[in-house]
C-alpha cells in the first residue's frame, strides 16, 4: 500500500517533468493552424514533419551546429591537455609554492561567472578578439575543476609504476600520456563529457562576446531565431528539439558520468 | 647545480598553459573589474576617476533597488521550493523501490537541457491565450492569467487589491520564471540529497524499526539531523546560483525591458543592460562587484559553518 502511494507520487511528478518535453515535440509536429487551437490537441491530428525542414531553412542552423561542434571539440581537447599537465605537476612534482598555487586555482572556482562578463568583454576587446572564435575557446581551455579531479586520480598511481617506466626509458611526458592519463580514464571521460556538454549548452558568454552570424554557436542562434519568429511556435519547437536532441542522446549513454560530474563540480548548468 | 635548476623549472613548464589562462581570464579580470568600477568608463575606455561614484550611483538608482529586490524575491522563492521538492522526491526514491534509475533520469533531464530551449517551451506553455497553463487553469475553473506579461505582485493577485511596494510580492511574471527554474533545478538537488541519504547508516533505521517509531518521527529524529550537512550544502549552493540568474530573464521577458515594468529585472540583467545597452561599463562593474561580494560572503559563511560542522556524529 505504502509502496503503491510512493509510485503514484513519483509517477505524477515524472509526468510533470516530461510534459514540457512532450509538448515541445508534439508542437514541432503540428501544422501551424493546429498548434494555435484552443483547447489544445495532445496528439497531432495531421503530423507535419516538414516543420523541421522549414526550421532548418529559416536560419543557418547547419552553420550554428558546425560552429558549436568546432568550439566544443577544441575546448574539450584543450581542457584535457592543459588539465593533465597541470594536474600532473600538482600531484607528482615537488616545487616551491605548489600548494599556494593550487589553492589559488581552487579559489578561482568561487568567483561567480556573471562577474566575468564585463571584465572578460573589455579584456577580449583589447585583444581584438570580440566576434572571433578565440573569444569563445581560449578562456575556457582551462578548467580548474578538471585539474582538481585529475590530480586526485594521479595521486593514486603508485610510485613503483613510475620507477618501472623510467627504468624502461620512458620520459616523464611519456609516462603522463601513456600511463597516467590512460589509468585515469574514468576521470578523463567525465571531464570530456562535462566539457562537451558545457560547450554545447553555453549561452551567456557567446551571447555577449559575438555578433556575427558566421561564428554564432547553436544556443545563441536558437535564441535569436526565437526572437525573430516569436509566434511561430511550430518552427521554434522543431528548432529547439533539434538543438536539445544531441544532449539527450549523450545523457542516455553517459548518465552516470554526467550526474557525477555535475555533483562534484557544484555546477548546475 | 645545473641539475637543480632543471628540476625547479620543469613543474612550471607543465603548469604554464594553465597558469597563463587562469591569470589572464580568471584572476586578472577580478582585479580589473574592481578597477573599472572606480571609473566613469564608456565605449572608448576610462573617462574619469570617480572613486566610489558608481557605487553611490547604484544606491540612488531605483532600477538597481528594483533589480536587487527582484533578485531577493527570486532567491527567497526558488531556494526553499527547490529544497522541499527535491528532498521529497529523494526520500521517495530512497525507499527501496524499483525503477529508481528511470525516475532519476526523468527528473534530471531538465538539468542537462539547454536553458534556451526550455525557456522557449515554457514561454509557449505560459502563452496568455492558448498556453497549456491557462488551459489547465480554466479546466480547473480558475481565472486565466497573463503570466509572463503580468507585472502585478502575486499577493495583490491573490487578495485582489493593490498593495504598496514590497508587500505586493514578486510579479507573476517573475513567479513564472521562478516556477520554471525550480522545475529545471530539482533534479540536481535531488541527486545530492540521494547521495546524502545513502550515507546515513542503515542501523539507525533498524533500531528505529525495532522501537516501533513512526515514519514521520524517523524522518524528524534520524533522517533530518543526519542529513543536515547535505541540506546546508544544497541551501548554500542554491542560494549562490540563484543570485546569478540571468538567462531565463533575457530569454523569456526581455530584451529590452527586463520584463513588464521591469518586474523581472534582476541584478545580472541590470548589469548586462548597463554595459551593453548604455555602454556604462564602470557602473556595470560596480554592480558586478556588489554581486561578487554577496556571493563571496555566502561562500565564507559556508566555509565557517562547515568547519564547525552542522552534522552530528
Amino acid at each position: 500500500m505504502k509502496k503503491f502511494l510512493i509510485y503514484i507520487f513519483l509517477s505524477v511528478g515524472a509526468l510533470l517533468f516530461i510534459v514540457p518535453f512532450y509538448w515541445m515535440v508534439v508542437t514541432s509536429l503540428k501544422p501551424a493552424v493546429e498548434a494555435v487551437k484552443f483547447p489544445p490537441t495532445w496528439i497531432p491530428m495531421a503530423p507535419r514533419p516538414e516543420n523541421y525542414i522549414d526550421a532548418l531553412k529559416a536560419a543557418p542552423f547547419g552553420r550554428y551546429f558546425l560552429n558549436t561542434l568546432f568550439i566544443a571539440i577544441i575546448t574539450t581537447l584543450g581542457v584535457i591537455i592543459t588539465s593533465s599537465l597541470a594536474a600532473y605537476a600538482f600531484a607528482r612534482m615537488q616545487f616551491k609554492g605548489r600548494d599556494v598555487i593550487f589553492l589559488l586555482f581552487l579559489a578561482m572556482m568561487m568567483v561567480p561567472m556573471p562577474v566575468y562578463i564585463i571584465p572578460g568583454y573589455l579584456i577580449l576587446a583589447s585583444f581584438g578578439w570580440i566576434d572571433t572564435f578565440y573569444a569563445l575557446i581560449v578562456p575556457w581551455i582551462v578548467n580548474v575543476f578538471a585539474i582538481f579531479l585529475l590530480r586526485q586520480h594521479f595521486r593514486t598511481i603508485p610510485k613503483a609504476l613510475y620507477d618501472a617506466a623510467t627504468i624502461d626509458g620512458c620520459s616523464e611526458l611519456g609516462f603522463l600520456w601513456r600511463i597516467a592519463v590512460p589509468l585515469s580514464k574514468p576521470a578523463v571521460v567525465t571531464i570530456a563529457i562535462f566539457s562537451l556538454l558545457a560547450s554545447w549548452n553555453s549561452f551567456v558568454w557567446p551571447l555577449v562576446m559575438t555578433n556575427r552570424e558566421e561564428i554564432r554557436p547553436v544556443q545563441v542562434g536558437l535564441a535569436y531565431f526565437i526572437q525573430e519568429q516569436s509566434t511561430n511556435y511550430t518552427l521554434l519547437s522543431a528548432a529547439s528539439t533539434l538543438v536539445v536532441l544531441p544532449v539527450i542522446i549523450l545523457f542516455f549513454f553517459f548518465q552516470r558520468q554526467i550526474i557525477e560530474s555535475h555533483m562534484k563540480s557544484g555546477m548546475k548548468e | 647545480m645545473k641539475k637543480r635548476i632543471c628540476i625547479s623549472i620543469k613543474p612550471f613548464l607543465y603548469l604554464l598553459p594553465a597558469i597563463i589562462i587562469v591569470l589572464v581570464f580568471r584572476f586578472f579580470p577580478i582585479l580589473y573589474v574592481a578597477r573599472v568600477s572606480l571609473f566613469k568608463w564608456g565605449i572608448g575606455g576610462a573617462e574619469r576617476f570617480t572613486g566610489f561614484g558608481n557605487y553611490l550611483k547604484a544606491l540612488s538608482d531605483p532600477y538597481f533597488w528594483q533589480s536587487l529586490t527582484n533578485t531577493l524575491w527570486y532567491v527567497v522563492f526558488v531556494v526553499p521550493l527547490s529544497i522541499f521538492f527535491s528532498l521529497f522526491i529523494a526520500l521517495l526514491l530512497n525507499s527501496k523501490i524499483k525503477r529508481i534509475g528511470f525516475f532519476r533520469t526523468v527528473y534530471f533531464l531538465p538539468v542537462v537541457t539547454s536553458i534556451v530551449a526550455i525557456s522557449m517551451v515554457w514561454k509557449w506553455i505560459y502563452h496568455p491565450k492558448i498556453g497549456l497553463s491557462n488551459y489547465t487553469l480554466t479546466f480547473l475553473h480558475f481565472p486565466p492569467q497573463r503570466w509572463l506579461s503580468e507585472w502585478r505582485g502575486i499577493f495583490e493577485i491573490i487578495i485582489g487589491r493593490n498593495l504598496p511596494d514590497v508587500l505586493a510580492g514578486p510579479s507573476l511574471a517573475l513567479l513564472s520564471i521562478i516556477i520554471m527554474m525550480v522545475w529545471k533545478g530539482i533534479g540536481y538537488n535531488m541527486v545530492i540529497f540521494l547521495a546524502g541519504l545513502q550515507n546515513i547508516p542503515r542501523n539507525y533505521y533498524e533500531a528505529a524499526e525495532v522501537d516501533g517509531a513512526s515514519g514521520f518521527s524517523v524522518f524528524r529524529h534520524i533522517t533530518w539531523p543526519l542529513l543536515s550537512s547535505t541540506t546546508f550544502y544544497v541551501l548554500i549552493i542554491s542560494t549562490i546560483t540563484s543570485f546569478q540568474v540571468f538567462a531565463p530573464v533575457w530569454l523569456m521577458t526581455g530584451p529590452p525591458a527586463g520584463g513588464p515594468l521591469g518586474s523581472t529585472n534582476v541584478l545580472v540583467y541590470h548589469l548586462y543592460d548597463a554595459a551593453f545597452n548604455f555602454s556604462s561599463y564602470g557602473y556595470a562593474s560596480a554592480i558586478s562587484m556588489i554581486l561578487f561580494l554577496i556571493v563571496l560572503t555566502l561562500t565564507i559563511v559556508q566555509r565557517k559553518v562547515v568547519e564547525r560542522r552542522v552534522y552530528y556524529e
